[in-house]
């Protein structure tokens, strides 16, 4: 168990070095004009070449990515080129609402997908349909859709919300229930219709195992053999398909944060790449790679730590 | 299986005869109807339109529907309908491309990955979890920021995002028919890799690829005007996306805005997924109408308030099997027969071997008294009773569950055929044996976790501690069915069936397993049913033997009667078929004999 989890935290280090390669190439090998961008139409050769200076860029490209790099291990992810705010600090304001907004919407995702699945897969008939139903008015509308029609309805129709957030992070505890409220919801929704089906179909194959036949023949009652062993053996496949589904809401937060005007990581990285704030998009890319690593390296550990073959050995 | 039909033509009779299926589909008609209206609309923009995208009647912003401007005009004074309709053009030709990019890269890569496997599998595979391991639009948006606002880039880089689906799925899928009989023939005839891909592995791929082509196009375009109306895309293009933030930045004004884009999106959306659907239902037609139909018969037999009293003077035999008759239900409405007429019984201390090919019924048989057929299973005759009583009457059409769960474990036990998957890999051995007993014989834990270790014993395993401990990866086939066959006397039954229970096992842990049965057997004065193709193994343990074929019995009676003197030409062929005709036949009689005397 401790060399498994050991390779899993390697494998996630060497992907964020990967990505933050890749990222940064692709960002800084474009940011030709950015300098121009920045001054304006009126500045000068002189003024270009000396802010060219200033952000580095006149530096040749490994030595601007290992500067870069060496102060990111240090928590030191430079300045917005706009804001000259810290991107460290830009994050950190943004991150709890972010992270408040996913995680509650995952949890909420995780329990209701899996009783409707469970009922689902038991019951059959006219539940089953219902689910397969749902699941293609899950897909069919996406999460910014599902959103708007929120804000809409909810809010501007029958005011029984605020339209735009009021929160941040110093803000009550009800500002940010009645301000996540809906976007949790509007994240949910659409999480729920797509994971509940899969997680049907993960159960089924699980009810329709040999096992489960040969535990019945033992007389062990319906009820424990799905609670006890079904559910158990379903749990890794479901809980891939719920990090699936958390790696989602992330990108699903961008726009759903954009709508309910949430101070979130999401709406940061609008702003960033509309004006092409290559510093603040760079630090956004990694921190939600970081999550993403986070949660896939949980998941990772928790289905070993379910599965004897990893973890006896 | 079915009657082989020539490689060429059964991909062309199968297409038909699916879209034949999907058309009938209601759903599925809609789909397409709805699907071919919408691109046709969006292909003939430049004529239907009455507007050009961009056109602006500054005079006349947020104008509400009817006269010239039929949907209204948006806040730039731009014709609604006009805008819609270009709007398809550019949201259908981005889905387009993103599947087309997901297709080039995952299909390839998933073929050759699937077909050798190898150092391209492992690569290849780490390549896909890393892609999907990235939150898409956050990808987006840094190509957005490094790159500027293209339609066309973006879809390019979310297809390369998509493509691990692909790549799964065409790997999943080659690689369980890699190995397939009829690979492997077309292979020996001298058929080179690349003709087998085209023509053996890409039929069976197809139809998977469309369905999930149906999926990623939906969510192509929802990506796809998500960066529209997050302001990303191109403002010079009129897009649904567009549309829809426009509608949103006026909803004070002029809600109905919003309408139109979203109708537009969820129903191309909708369309494809049902489309996709429509498809897959198409495909197993058969398994969908057998499912649907179960809960109507389920409820009868649990509902039959009093049973009727079993045939006077048949109450002693412990299992009386009388006419039955297991079905399943048909697309056609239909049922096919897999037991038909099928009557014995077994007594007390009695072993009853049921013989017969694979497909002859005989396990569907056993599930039946045991009450663990298949959902999709009925009861479409005959009744059997266990010790005096009907476990399924005469006009029930399920097995009561509630009738059975009272015997199973209990009275009646079972042995399974494959020993490793017939245990529940999360739980210790040890467990898996305590917990029935508690649950059945109401002791504590201790009590019978002793009994356990002692029944770990009895059944030959040598450290039972050890076993007891373990998980079941950890042990043998041989030693695994030793504990499943512990699980089935540990709460003292009097009937137990053994479904082929030594088939699974090497041919010298085999014999040990028999030994071991007719042990248990005669120890414990127990009722065994054994269900076997092998007329070894009936030599070895049965009194009385049952031959079916088919679905039927052909001929029942003493074993030493049927071994000598088969009377049905289909007993003579299985005995004659038997591969170590000579030597062990007389040495398995003479042993059974001696067992008798």
């Amino acid at each position: 168990m401790v060399s498994f989890t050991l390779r899993r935290l390697g494998a996630g280090v060497v992907l964020l070095i990967a990505i933050s390669i890749l990222t940064y190439s692709i960002l800084f090998f474009s940011s030709a004009n950015i300098a121009r961008n920045l001054l304006g139409d009126q500045a000068t050769e002189e003024q270009i070449v000396l802010k060219e200076q200033q952000l580095g860029l006149d530096q040749p490209f490994l030595s601007r990515f290992a500067d870069w790099f060496m102060s990111a291990l240090s928590g030191d992810f430079g300045r917005s080129w706009f804001t000259s705010e810290p991107v460290a600090v830009a994050i950190a304001n943004r991150l709890p609402i972010t992270l408040t907004l996913v995680a509650v919407a995952i949890l909420l995702t995780a329990i209701i997908s899996t009783l409707i699945g469970m009922l689902a897969a038991v019951k059959r008939g006219w539940m089953d349909r219902a689910v397969q139903i749902g699941a293609v008015i899950g897909y069919a509308a996406p999460g910014f859709v599902i959103a708007v029609l929120f804000v809409t309805i909810f809010a501007v129709q029958l005011r029984l919300v605020p339209p735009v957030s009021t929160i941040s992070p110093g803000a009550t505890a009800a500002a940010w229930f009645t301000s996540l409220l809906l976007p949790v919801i509007a994240l949910a929704i659409n999480a729920v219709a797509s994971s509940a089906q899969q997680l049907r179909s993960a159960i089924i194959k699980q009810l329709e195992r040999d096992y489960v036949r040969t535990l019945r023949s033992r007389g062990i009652a319906e009820r424990e053999i799905l609670f006890r062993h079904v559910l158990r053996s379903a749990a890794p496949a479901g809980l891939t398909i719920l990090s699936l589904q958390f790696i989602g809401m992330l990108g699903g937060a961008v726009i759903v944060e954009q709508i309910f005007a949430l101070p979130g990581i999401g709406s940061l990285a609008v702003t960033a790449t509309a004006s092409g704030d290559i510093p603040v998009v760079m630090g956004v890319v990694l921190f939600t790679v970081i999550i993403v690593i986070v949660v896939n390296l949980l998941v990772d550990l928790v289905n070993g730590w379910l599965n004897p073959k990893v973890r006896v050995s | 299986m079915t009657e082989p039909t020539p490689a060429g033509q059964s991909g062309v009779v199968v297409r038909s005869s699916v879209f034949g299926r999907i058309v009938r589909n209601p759903l599925g008609l809609t789909a397409i109807v709805a699907l071919v209206l919408i691109g046709a609309a969006a292909a003939f923009a430049q004529v239907l339109a009455p507007f050009d995208q961009n056109f602006s009647d500054i005079t006349n912003t947020l104008a509400a529907p009817g006269g010239e401007y039929i949907l209204g005009t948006d806040s730039g004074g731009r014709d609604v309908l006009s805008r819609l309709l270009y709007g398809g053009q550019l949201t259908l030709a981005s889905a387009l491309l993103c599947a087309s990019v997901a297709i080039l890269i995952g299909l390839p890569t998933g073929l050759i990955a699937g077909y050798y496997g190898g150092w391209f599998d492992s690569t290849a595979s780490w390549f896909a979890n890393m892609i999907l391991s990235l939150p898409g639009i956050m990808v987006l948006l840094s190509v957005r920021a490094a790159l500027g606002p293209s339609v066309w880039l973006a879809m390019i880089v979310f297809g390369i995002l998509l493509s691990p689906g692909y790549f799964r799925l065409t790997r999943t899928v080659v690689q369980s028919v890699r190995n397939e009989l009829y690979v492997d023939a077309a292979r020996v005839s001298g058929l080179s890799d690349l003709r087998i891909i085209a023509r053996h592995i890409m039929s069976v791929v197809r139809a998977p690829i469309i369905i999930q082509t149906s999926i990623v196009a939906g969510v192509a375009i929802a990506i796809q005007s998500g960066l529209d109306f997050l302001g990303l895309g191109d403002p010079a293009q009129a897009t649904w996306g567009i549309m829809l933030s426009d509608g949103f930045r006026n909803v004070y004004l002029n809600p109905l805005l919003l309408v139109w884009p979203t109708l537009a999106i969820m129903t191309t959306i909708a369309s494809l997924v049902l489309l996709g659907n429509a498809i897959r239902d198409a495909l197993e037609d058969g398994q969908k109408i057998k499912a649907k139909r179960r809960p109507a018969g389920e409820k009868k037999p649990s509902r039959s308030a009093a049973l009727p009293t079993v045939e006077a003077g048949t109450e002693q035999h412990l299992l009386k099997v009388s006419n039955l008759a297991v079905g399943y239900p048909q697309a056609d409405g239909s049922i096919k027969k897999v037991v038909d007429d099928v009557s014995f019984h077994i007594d007390r201390g009695e072993v009853l071997s049921i013989v017969g090919e694979s497909g002859s019924g005989k396990s569907q048989t056993a599930f039946s008294i045991l009450g663990l057929l298949p959902d999709t299973a009925r009861i479409v005759g005959g009744s059997i009773q266990f010790d005096g009583a009907y476990t399924v009457a005469p006009g029930d059409e399920t097995v009561s569950s509630e009738r059975l769960s009272a015997l199973r474990g209990r009275r009646i036990s079972y042995i399974p055929q494959e020993p490793m998957s017939n245990l529940d890999p999360a739980f210790t051995i040890g467990s898996q044996l305590v917990r029935p007993m508690t649950v059945v014989l109401g002791i504590s834990k201790a009590e019978a976790k002793a009994r356990a270790l002692e029944l770990l014993a009895k059944v030959g395993i040598p450290n039972p501690q050890r076993t007891f401990d373990a998980y079941p990866h950890e042990v043998s086939g041989g030693m695994a069915q030793r504990v499943l066959i512990a699980g089935a006397i540990s709460c003292e039954p009097d009937l137990v069936i053994a479904d082929e229970p030594t088939t699974a096992l090497d041919v010298t842990v085999q014999a040990e397993v028999l030994d071991l049965l007719r042990t248990m057997q005669r120890q414990l004065g127990v009722g065994v049913i054994i269900v076997t193709h092998n007329f070894g193994v009936v030599a070895d343990l049965a009194d009385r033997v049952v031959v079916m074929q088919s679905g039927r019995v052909v001929e029942e009676g003493d074993v030493l009667e049927i071994l000598r003197h088969p009377k049905h030409p289909y007993t003579q062929t299985l005995l004659a078929s038997m591969l170590e005709d000579k030597t062990p036949m007389t040495k398995l009689t003479v042993d059974a004999a001696g067992g008798i005397a």
